[in-house]
């Protein structure tokens, strides 16, 4: 059935030019794709309207109920100051999708500018570039974080700017191998006979036929960037109290957690799971589709 | 392959000298004033220029460089501001019980993932494969503390099973260590996974997909034959290079462990001098975690082109 449906419109596109679906049509075929995308758009809409969708405010303290397990009332149960856990929950998908989502946006340009400008002017650009990307490298992510946002001190800002400019060499460096490849088009040896400048070659010329690889980069980091603000706020260096997030919940609970209060910590910490993981089955199934 | 190591040593060591220019920056320079931290806001001008002057951080930028990074070189971590004592031997033990943790995730993780991407790649676009590839994705992604707190919380308070510390105690027999450290492991192994087997995995397919192995096929050879003799040797060398970049992450992910398990390793010594802004501590920690990195890389790098009859005759680049 689909066979029949699809192949006269494959037949439209390749008269248009190459491919055959639209990329987003070959996307939503995956089922992967589609329960990736759901759960991330339910994460982004409890983002954007959590406040109005929780049963009860996640910073009301109910000082006569407080560690009370899961029940009907509090379906993720309270916590130490009697606040309702679903709540703080779904209100705490904001703080991390929103700083993630620059931090990534911030990586991604900087270092798509970085990578365009290495790969395309090579020489001492390529190779200072380079070096720097191996000592990033050398030390993990949450190491170097938790480098900066203690000498620099700890705030959504900082956070934002510290991830996007450890993203940068890492993205630039996808970029730049992508950019070395379009080099050898004759497309590009066209545009510096009619004697463009090397900025226009480089953000108008070359810059479109790489977005696919920065797109794939873009998605693979941000699920880097969740990974990483969770485990800072984790460490105490993120969103600080009372603002409901997942990663300083789990912070403010994880001492009670041998004693038995489990809810406290495992539902933040499977909101965390749910997302990166929704974040993965995206950008596996853009990145099979781009293969393809 | 002399020239080769030579100039890979060399590359390491320019990489090393950026790293200590930037741990250099961050503890020691972006943090301001150490006299005016030391004696408070309300010291006067004087005072703090004084013990400025006794620290040696009046003086000219690159000056206090030299004087920090030849102190390393020569084994002075400096004092740590925290305990009051040399930071030397406080390093050497937390990274003595960070190996043990990272080996016994070691230990479990690289034969589970090379199998893993192996079967994988024996399987390629069936179910199978799709279920590790995406598993071994969502597995790697997923932070430590919270697969660490999943753990503890079926193993630990649900079963009762075993420790939910890391620690077992000064004078605690090998296997009680070892039992401790069961709980730890597991997140590092989840996050190791998913690499580990990806490359496998990729390393596996190239090889199917070679003419060596459509000839040994060809040639009559068993499929298992074909699989051990000439799919499995050419998989696995990226596989080496693989694992020993992940020891970089693994010490990022004992950061996360260490201090969820409360475990005296590194990435713990690490956190606790961040968080009581123990800048000489830090800076000695994370060089340390750098140097680690680069040593393990650098041996897997020497391992592939041994390995590797190409790189090991011809140009290594």
């Amino acid at each position: 059935m689909t066979d029949i449906a699809t192949a006269p419109a494959a037949a439209v596109t390749v008269a248009h030019g190459r491919g055959e679906l639209p990329p987003w049509r070959l996307l939503l075929r995956r089922p992967t794709f589609i329960v990736g995308a759901a759960i991330l758009l339910f994460w982004v809409v409890c983002a954007v309207f959590g406040h109005l969708i929780a049963p009860q405010d996640p910073l009301a303290q109910q000082l006569l109920a407080t560690n009370k397990a899961p029940s009907g009332a509090h379906w993720f149960g309270t916590d130490q100051l009697g606040r309702d856990m679903f709540s703080r929950v779904l209100v705490g998908a904001r703080t991390i999708l929103i700083i993630s989502f620059f931090a990534t946006l911030l990586g991604t340009v900087a270092g798509t500018a970085l990578g365009l400008t290495m790969g395309y002017l090579g020489g001492v650009v390529d190779i200072v570039g380079g070096r720097l990307v191996e000592a990033v490298l050398a030390l993990p992510l949450v190491v170097v974080a938790l480098l900066f946002l203690v000498a620099l001190g700890s705030a959504p800002l900082t956070i934002i700017i510290v991830i996007g400019l450890v993203f940068t060499p890492l993205i630039a460096r996808t970029v730049r191998s992508a950019v070395l490849v379009e080099r050898q088009q004759d497309y590009l040896a066209s545009a510096r006979l009619l004697g463009e400048n090397r900025a226009y070659i480089m953000f108008v010329e070359v810059l479109p036929n790489v977005l696919p690889v920065v797109l794939v980069e873009f998605t693979v980091r941000l699920g880097y960037a969740i990974f990483a603000i969770a485990s800072l706020s984790f460490l105490g260096l993120g969103v600080q109290p009372p603002t409901p997030d997942w990663g300083a919940d789990i912070y403010a609970n994880y001492g009670v957690l041998p004693a038995g209060y489990w809810w406290m910590t495992l539902f933040p910490a499977l909101a965390i799971a749910s997302l990166v993981i929704a974040i993965n089955l995206v950008t596996d199934s853009i990145e099979q589709v781009l293969a393809s | 392959m002399a020239t080769y190591i030579l100039k890979r040593l060399g590359l390491a060591l320019i990489t090393l000298w950026l790293l200590s220019v930037i741990v250099f920056l961050a503890t020691q320079v972006i943090p301001g004033d150490p006299g005016r931290a030391i004696l408070g806001n309300l010291a006067a001008p004087s005072a703090v220029a004084a013990l400025d002057h006794q620290l040696g951080v009046d003086r000219p930028l690159v000056v206090q460089y030299w004087t920090w990074i030849t102190g390393l070189l020569h084994g002075n971590f400096g004092i740590s501001t925290q305990f009051r004592q040399p930071i030397g031997p406080y390093i050497k033990a937390a990274l003595v019980n960070s190996l043990k943790l990272a080996a016994l995730a070691f230990v479990i993780v690289v034969p589970l993932g090379i199998v893993g991407g192996v079967v994988a790649a024996l399987n390629y676009g069936r179910a199978a494969d799709r279920v590790i590839s995406v598993a071994g994705l969502s597995a790697t992604t997923v932070p430590e503390f919270v697969s660490g707190i999943v753990v503890i919380v079926i193993f630990g308070v649900a079963l009762k099973v075993l420790p939910v510390s890391a620690s077992a105690g000064a004078g605690a027999s090998p296997a009680s260590q070892f039992q401790h450290l069961i709980l730890p492991a597991i997140p590092l192994v989840l996050v190791l996974f998913g690499y580990i087997a990806r490359m496998a995995r990729a390393g596996t397919i190239e090889a199917l997909n070679s003419d060596y192995a459509r000839t040994a096929t060809l040639k009559g050879l068993k499929r298992s034959v074909v699989i051990r003799r000439h799919i499995l040797r050419n998989s696995l060398l990226p596989t080496i290079t693989v694992i020993a970049t992940q020891t970089g992450y693994l010490i990022g992910g004992l950061v996360i462990i260490e201090t969820l398990f409360n475990y005296q390793g590194i990435g713990n010594l690490i956190y606790t001098a961040a968080k009581s802004k123990d800048f000489p501590m830090l800076a000695a920690g994370v060089l340390t975690v750098g140097v680690v990195y680069m040593v393990a890389t650098l041996i897997a790098d020497i391992l592939a082109t041994m390995l590797n009859p190409r790189l090991r005759l011809g140009g290594a680049e």
